[in-house]
């Protein structure tokens, strides 16, 4: 009975979001036809989607598609690696902990963002900025949960499992690292977003190429349909890799 | 006092927390000394705070007293000996991610016990606590007196002579610690092991020690012990006899004026600190 209402519940509050963006899409449409927003600032929908269609027949994208990802994985596997490993230092002494904890913390509440045009002058225009401004960027989330993860488990099963004559490698292995795990994977799920945001964000306002720089030139070009069009297969990219990567969290953590 | 070498010598330990001066600054031990013979089950029972968890801690190595000495089975104590000694805390040990049975198949792991030998003896820990139906649960799916039982299930499939016991049932309801204390007097009368087990229940230390060692309000020493003078396993008629009720009156009597001195430090600490000691 009560799950049958909360699936009901579910049921609906997907109905409203689903109207809600039906709801856009209408309220775009008739902007574009009925109320007279000039065609430059809104295209109509029905040419976006034609745009979209020729866009994805043509395979036009996958240069800029490859770009996009390649740096999105250069970026995350370094942050991964470095934050992960980092964290996990960190958190072996309590000293290292209270003195990073609040430093990470702080950094992370600065937008590093506006950092881009020092990351081009040392990295130049091409890929290689936007990965270590996506890594930088992804950084923070991840070594803080790490370290968080690894630094606050529970001192009765330290105690428990070194009791029973656990080694080192038995500690980490079976107590600090299932115990850890799923903050530090919040921290890679949040790492993960924010360095895809970062990297096409950056890639509009200084790169070669990459699906973000597409989006500025066709902007530049006064191409309205077929910008927003690139946004429509970008925004589809983004939850496509947020849902595979929520995904691989939900089911780590259930290990 | 047991006439063959202790299983377990205390002597003069003193033990403190922080450094004098500093706000957290706790003497919690002050010259302690207490026996325990082979195979006895000695209880240590004292107001909170008097200092008798950081005793067994101090007793199985996972503490290092600030002076004082202790050894179990002749040799000195510098660290844990998990092939000597097993503990009961309590509640909340079993790891969380693990099923029951992984539980107690985990603390063997450690001990480098063979993927054979562990199957069958976790089987029979189980078994022997009375939850063999519940070994690919989780924790978080049992009841507290569950958890308590799998985890003295653990303990025990570690095979080891001594058993201490910190306050295992203090989370539990009266009735089920009153069934778990019958359940575990039936379990370890027949495992023959020397057990220490701490608890702030006057019924409780009665029913299942064969010595009730009374500790003083901080910093805790032993005040007096008291032997219990009944075979095991203990019946249920045994909570209700003349010889049980006169000797937890003793026990309460002995007990009474720590507790007040232990609560009025309590208080004074609250004020000096302004939050409730742990």
């Amino acid at each position: 009975m009560a799950a049958e209402r909360r699936h009901g519940c579910a049921l609906a509050s997907r109905l409203i979001q689903a109207g809600f963006l039906v709801g856009l899409v209408v309220v775009w449409y008739l902007a574009a036809t009925r109320w007279g927003v000039n065609r430059l600032l809104l295209p109509n929908p029905v040419a976006v989607y034609d745009n979209l269609v020729d866009i994805l027949r043509s395979g036009e994208f996958i240069d800029d598609l490859k770009t996009t990802l390649v740096e999105l994985a250069a970026a995350f596997a370094i942050s991964a690696t470095g934050g992960v490993t980092l964290g996990y230092l960190i958190s072996r002494s309590r000293y290292w902990i209270d003195v990073f904890e609040p430093l990470f913390a702080a950094i992370y509440s600065i937008p590093i963002i506006l950092f881009l045009p020092l990351f081009v002058l040392f990295f130049g225009l091409g890929p290689a900025s936007k990965i270590a401004l996506g890594a930088s960027i992804s950084f923070f989330p991840i070594v803080i949960n790490t370290i968080a993860g690894f630094g606050h488990v529970d001192r009765l099963f330290v105690t428990a499992a070194r009791s029973m004559g656990a080694s080192d490698y038995h500690l980490f292995r079976h107590v600090l690292l299932p115990a850890a795990s799923p903050v530090i994977l919040t921290g890679l799920r949040m790492g993960f977003t924010t360095a895809l945001l970062s990297i096409i964000g950056s890639e509009t306002l200084a790169a070669l190429a990459g699906l973000g720089h597409r989006i500025a030139q066709l902007a530049d070009a006064m191409e309205m349909a077929r910008m927003f069009a690139y946004i429509v297969f970008v925004v589809a990219i983004a939850v496509t890799l947020n849902a595979v990567v929520s995904r691989l969290e939900a089911h780590g953590k259930r290990d | 006092m047991a006439t063959s070498e202790a299983a377990i010598k205390v002597r003069g330990v003193f033990h403190r927390f922080g450094e004098a001066g500093e706000q957290r600054f706790v003497r919690a031990l002050a010259d302690t000394s207490l026996d325990v013979a082979e195979g006895e089950l000695l209880c240590l029972i004292g107001p909170s705070g008097c200092g008798k968890s950081t005793l067994l801690n101090i007793m199985g190595g996972l503490m290092e007293p600030s002076s004082g000495a202790v050894a179990v089975r002749g040799q000195p104590v510098r660290g844990p000996l998990p092939r000597d000694i097993a503990f009961v805390f309590q509640e909340n040990s079993l790891f969380p991610w693990n099923t029951v049975i992984e539980n107690i198949e985990l603390g063997m792991t450690f001990q480098g016990v063979s993927r054979s030998e562990r199957a069958a003896r976790a089987a029979e820990a189980l078994a022997a606590v009375g939850l063999k139906e519940f070994a690919q649960h989780y924790p978080a799916q049992l009841s507290g007196g569950m958890r308590q039982r799998a985890a003295l299930a653990r303990a025990l499939s570690l095979k080891t002579p001594i058993l201490l016991m910190d306050e295992p049932f203090g989370a539990l309801d009266e009735q089920t610690r009153m069934i778990l204390g019958e359940d575990l007097s039936v379990l370890l009368a027949a495992s023959r092991k020397t057990i220490v087990f701490v608890t702030h229940s006057l019924g409780e230390a009665v029913f299942l020690a064969d010595r009730v060692a009374v500790f003083s309000a901080r910093p805790g020493s032993i005040k007096q012990v008291i032997a219990v003078d009944e075979p095991h396993p203990r019946r249920p008629e045994f909570a209700t006899s003349a010889k049980f009720t006169s000797l937890r009156n003793q026990l309460y009597g002995l007990l009474h004026d720590e507790i007040r001195k232990a609560v009025q430090q309590s208080t004074a600490d609250t004020a000096r600190t302004g939050a409730e000691p742990t």
